[in-house]
């Protein structure tokens, strides 16, 4: 009899949670609990903080006012179905499922509902293959181009030859961690550098060994795909071994300010991946003050804005409200399905001018999106963190991939998964 | 001698400092154990919030300042002070003793008698509490730790014994921070024993540790000695925070330190003060040695997690009751 | 005079042993069941199917699972994640291997590969006792996980180490894979909880059941009334993981459809299921529904509650749940001890008795 009640309560909470119309609605999966709470915060912040600016700004996103609707999923990929189910009712336009693991439940229930997902630099990398992967988008730019971005900038550093060179890889003992690696030795055979692989297991407070293993083996560079708290313990012990930081180099998750905060002054130098501009000097950040910030509407504690993951968030935003624009020109609806939103995802285009009228000059790369290139063209810079000023800075521009490689390779899996899932690739 | 033998040697000196970061939690587990009979799962949560708190103490954050925003619509964080880390480390204290109150009295107080797997789920309850609260009272985000301990590796020994194993080895690596934490393990563990042996309260801690019953007849509080030992608890707690959140930052993953030290507490016992030392240091060298000499060359690496366990089931398989854990008589 | 039995009347063992005595329990355990195949896959929509219904049906089963081996036969496992884990890999492996398998045997056969490898972990419950043996079952979960991140051949060799299940149908019917319609996910699942909910009911009663509580309540007496603690200690184990790594299967293949070991099975799955095993009840039957249905709906309801109906910040209400839901078990412990199967017989007994109590 108490489960009886249990239930009724929940189905009056259920529907009290029912849709809204004429609203364009994109559910954010965040995770502000958990033990990535501190990485998810700045990036859900971001996202929201964006559409409440488009709101407050221009109206909504062609005169129809946008709302995010968001859900916790404390990066749990349980809790991620439970918010998926909860908030795709609601006319859901896109999903960022902000979890390697959430991400790969929803791609095919995604694909069965027709919502489009995008996993902006995570998830499923093959997902590139749009013929493949038709409502899944990873723009721009995914783990086997961050890898081949990293080895490009170790090339540049050593003059375009890094023969007899060892490269090491410390990594996040899952899925998420052991994603570049494919790639690495598809690199490694083709620039003749040696690879060493060193996984640490979940959750990684403990890396003595692994560090061990880098100072006796000396590596001439370090990558590394960490996340959480493995981020801050390895630039700590990177640091306490007086590894060189400037050839230690992380993924884009491992590149916050979170990661090197917590190692002081020692962290000085340390490079990362980053697919989108960093900092808070861009005119949009004036618009954000004068109509959200300053109007008691920013998101969460509101003292997130101008940080990697923040900047990581709004980026997202920015790339969803395009493509809603996108989707709202070819269809000439302003209250788009998510089916149109996906067609406007495919068709983005995301050039200088864009980004400079929307008040973010170079905050990203230029490219654009088809059906054949879900993943856009693999551009990504290199960020370095000055201890002193407590900032990161871009200290390259968005360079390209090996294309070659990893086209082969996203081919290649891509076509496993349509054998494993009868999908005949194409596009229409 | 070739310089990998060296190397052997360094791998094995930082698996024992490693296991005396172990036996910190561990410690932590034993004395509530021995004092009370429950396995408290809660510790590595305690620590947590022993490290949140000091933080927060340290930082002049105010408690609460999220919801506090959220409901009334204000926007205060800080109280604008920056305290010194002994006088922080001081309140923090009081914080866990308060909490060690708290606990007797909403929670142990009403579970006496119960059976162990029943106080077992209460610790994970008040687990999950802690965790919530905790982040509750002092926001999700990382916060450094700094109590002026120092970090990075020892160069002078580092320096002074590279002359040993030729042009490949270079020198002994010990981190500073694990060699502190060893001094105050070794301190915690000495004030420890001279509290129970010489101390009155020590005298009743003992008592109740050997019966609960005999203890009540002879006068002394249940009530009062579990408090105690909380509070203990929750000093040990707050070492094993500070050692380990200097390391990585405070955050939600430093409760998962718990898990590091649940097979020292198979292997050293789950009532045995000296068990938990001997035990971390053989497990902190156990999975270390295994990892470099079997781990990284054979598994691909990464073994540390399961191999603590599979040492800890292998002693146990010898010795049910762990390495110094009391016999366990069993009567029909 | 509905919830009432008037003198003792039986006059055969059948009747005598019946799991529901009175008429008004047996009519309602039928009405149950009838509501449940009859009217509810009509009613179910998406939401209520994932993220209520089809997660308490498969922990459910796994907290039967939990509650045979740590409530009748008194074995606290903190496995209970590896040995799901197991269910799931095998599940994949057999279904990508034999594709024309059908679905039913598959998940069978990977409830056995998981007793099987229960049966080995269980072995050192010969030697090692209480918080020993669950510390010691930790290491079958670290060890588990490991291993299937480990070993490409378990995950395929895909690129990530993301096992994801393919479509399979029952009578025409998609079961697994994105196209299942709710209702089939939902009976399939149904279907295996009842017969496994009913073997289990059966099974405690008999022979082995009486075995397994005799080493529960004092092994050493067992032994000396003729109960060989081996066997009854590693059916157990065995039937346990049985009933554990068929809900992993399900889990997998019908429920997320695609998962990660360290993610999907970690140690906070173990932690889960051993919850529910003992917010419900160890020892019971029901309880293992119960508390299944506790730990599912409870957040559910509570996040509804907070986000939905009163708009709070999605943080503050998720740290407000920790608290909520941490501090509701410590209130049920101390309230009930015995888990909420103790409270369902406790009002049994009142109702059987009023209006008469003495």
């Amino acid at each position: 009899m108490k489960l009886t009640k249990l239930a009724a309560l929940a189905v009056a909470a259920t529907i009290a949670a029912g849709p809204v119309l004429a609203e364009l609605v994109f559910p954010s999966l965040d995770y502000r609990t958990g033990p990535y709470a501190a990485n998810g915060i700045p990036f859900a912040d971001g996202y929201a903080d964006y559409f409440a600016l488009v709101n407050a700004r221009d109206g909504g996103i062609g005169g129809v006012m946008t709302k995010v609707v968001a859900c916790e999923t404390g990066y749990n990929t349980e809790k991620g179905v439970e918010c998926y189910e909860s908030t795709k009712g609601m006319g859901a336009l896109v999903y960022q499922p902000l979890s390697t693991g959430i991400t790969y439940q929803l791609i095919p229930k995604a694909t069965a509902d027709g919502i489009p997902i995008h996993s902006m630099g995570y998830g499923r990398t093959s997902a590139a293959n749009g013929k493949v992967f038709r409502n899944i988008f990873n723009y721009p730019a995914n783990y086997w181009n961050g890898a081949s971005i990293a080895v490009n900038h170790i090339l540049d550093q050593e003059g375009g030859d890094i023969k007899g060179k060892t490269i090491a890889l410390l990594y996040h003992n899952s899925a998420y961690g052991k994603e570049p690696i494919r790639t690495l030795e598809e690199l490694s055979k083709k620039h003749g550098f040696k690879l060493s692989l060193l996984a640490v297991d979940h959750p990684g407070q403990e890396q003595k060994s692994q560090w061990l293993q880098i100072r006796r083996e000396k590596p001439d560079y370090v990558l590394m795909w960490g996340w959480g708290v493995m981020n801050q313990v390895a630039i700590q012990e990177a640091a306490n071994i007086r590894f060189p930081m400037d050839k230690f180099i992380g993924i884009w998750w491992s590149g916050s300010e979170n990661d090197v905060l917590p190692a002081g002054d020692k962290a000085n130098g340390y490079k990362a991946l980053n697919m989108h501009n960093v900092g808070s000097d861009y005119p949009l950040y004036d618009d954000l003050k004068k109509y959200v910030y300053d109007a008691g509407n920013a998101a969460g504690a509101g003292d997130q804005s101008g940080t990697v993951l923040y900047n990581r968030g709004m980026y997202a935003a920015m790339l969803a409200v395009e493509a809603a624009k996108t989707a709202q020109k070819i269809h000439g609806v302003a209250d788009i399905t998510p089916a149109m939103m996906r067609d406007g995802m495919e068709a983005l285009v995301i050039d200088e001018a864009k980004m400079t009228a929307l008040g973010m000059p170079n905050f990203g790369p230029s490219f654009s999106v088809s059906c054949e290139n879900h993943g856009g063209p693999g551009l990504g810079a290199v960020q370095q963190w000055d201890a002193a000023a407590k900032k990161w800075t871009l200290i390259t521009d968005f360079g390209p991939s090996d294309m070659e490689v990893i086209g082969k390779l996203i081919a290649e899996d891509s076509a496993a998964f349509a054998a494993e899932n009868n999908i005949t690739p194409g596009c229409n | 001698m070739s310089a990998n033998f060296y190397y052997g040697i360094e791998v094995f000196l930082n698996g024992m400092m490693a296991g005396v970061l172990y036996s910190l939690v561990a410690l932590g587990f034993v004395l509530i154990f021995k004092a009370s009979g429950i396995f408290n799962y809660a510790q590595g949560v305690m620590a947590l919030f022993a490290a949140l708190t000091l933080v927060g103490f340290q930082n002049g954050q105010i408690p609460f300042s999220n919801l506090i925003n959220a409901v009334f619509g204000t926007n205060i964080h800080y109280f604008g002070w920056n305290m010194p880390a002994f006088l922080a480390i001081i309140c923090t204290l009081v914080v866990m003793i308060i909490f060690a109150y708290l606990v007797e009295k909403y929670v142990l107080k009403h579970l006496v008698n119960q059976e162990p797997i029943i106080l077992f789920m209460a610790t994970i309850g008040l687990a999950y509490f802690m965790e919530g609260f905790g982040d509750l009272m002092w926001g999700a985000d990382i916060k450094k730790l700094d109590v002026g301990l120092p970090q990075g590796g020892n160069i002078w020994l580092e320096e002074n014994t590279a002359f040993l194993g030729g042009p490949d080895f270079y020198g002994f690596y010990l981190d500073n921070l694990d060699m502190w934490a060893t001094v105050f393990a070794g301190l915690l563990v000495v004030s420890l024993v001279l509290f129970s042996q010489y101390t009155k309260t020590g005298r009743a801690l003992r008592a109740v540790a050997d019966d609960h019953q005999a203890a009540l007849s002879v006068g002394i509080s249940l009530r009062t000695i579990w408090v105690i030992v909380w509070s203990i608890a929750g000093f040990v707690a707050l070492v094993a925070g500070i050692m380990w959140g200097s390391k990585s930052g405070v955050q939600f993953s430093l409760s998962l330190i718990a898990l590091k030290a649940l097979p020292v507490l198979m292997l050293g016992g789950f009532t045995s003060i000296p068990g938990a030392i001997v035990g971390g240091l053989i497990i902190g060298v156990g999975e270390k040695m295994f990892e470099f000499l079997i781990g990284v060359p054979f598994l691909g690496g990464a073994t540390e997690n399961w191999f603590a366990y599979m040492l800890a089931l292998l002693f146990l398989v010898f010795r049910p009751q762990g390495l110094f854990g009391e016999k366990i008589i069993e009567r029909v | 005079m509905l919830y009432r039995e008037a003198g003792d009347y039986k006059t055969s063992y059948a009747k005598d042993q019946q799991t529901f005595p009175i008429a008004f329990d047996r009519w309602g355990y039928r009405l149950t069941i009838a509501f449940a195949v009859l009217v509810v896959p009509f009613i179910l929509n998406d939401y209520w199917t994932n993220a209520v219904v089809l997660p308490f049906l498969i922990y459910a089963i796994a907290a039967i699972g939990l509650n045979i081996l740590t409530g009748y036969c008194g074995q606290v496992s903190l496995g209970s994640g590896g040995f799901m884990a197991v269910g799931a890999y095998a599940a994949y492996k057999l279904m990508t291997s034999f594709p024309e398998l059908n679905i039913v045997f598959v998940i069978l056969l990977s409830g056995g590969v998981t007793a099987l490898v229960g049966m080995l972990f269980g072995l050192p419950s010969l030697r090692i006792k209480g918080f020993y043996l669950a510390v010691a079952t930790l290491a079958a979960q670290f060890f588990l996980v490991w291993l299937f991140n480990k070993v490409p051949w378990f995950y395929n060799y895909s690129a990530s180490g993301q096992i994801s299940a393919p479509e399979r149908s029952l009578f025409g019917y998609a079961v697994t894979g994105a196209n299942a319609h709710p209702a089939t996910s939902y009976l399939f699942c149904l279907g295996f909880v009842f017969v496994l909910a009913w073997a289990a009911r059966n099974m405690t009663r008999g022979a082995n059941g009486r075995k397994w509580m005799a080493i529960r309540d004092m092994d050493i007496a067992a032994e000396i009334i003729g109960v060989d603690p081996m066997k009854a200690k590693l059916t157990a184990f065995g039937v346990s993981s049985f009933y554990i790594g068929i809900s992993g299967a399900l889990l997998f293949a019908v429920y997320l459809g695609a998962a990660e070991v360290g993610e999907a099975f970690g140690i906070e799955k173990s932690f889960l299921i051993l919850f529910m095993v003992i917010i419900g009840g160890l020892g019971s039957i029901f309880g293992s529904f119960a508390g299944a249905a506790f730990m599912i709906l409870m957040p559910v309801l509570l996040k509804n509650i907070m986000v939905g109906q009163m708009g709070w910040p999605t943080d503050l209400a998720s740290h407000f749940q920790f608290v909520i839901v941490g501090g509701l078990i410590i209130i049920f412990l101390i309230v009930e001890p015995h888990g909420l199967a103790q409270l369902w017989r406790l009002a049994k007994e009142k109702l059987r008795l009023w209006p008469f109590p003495h």
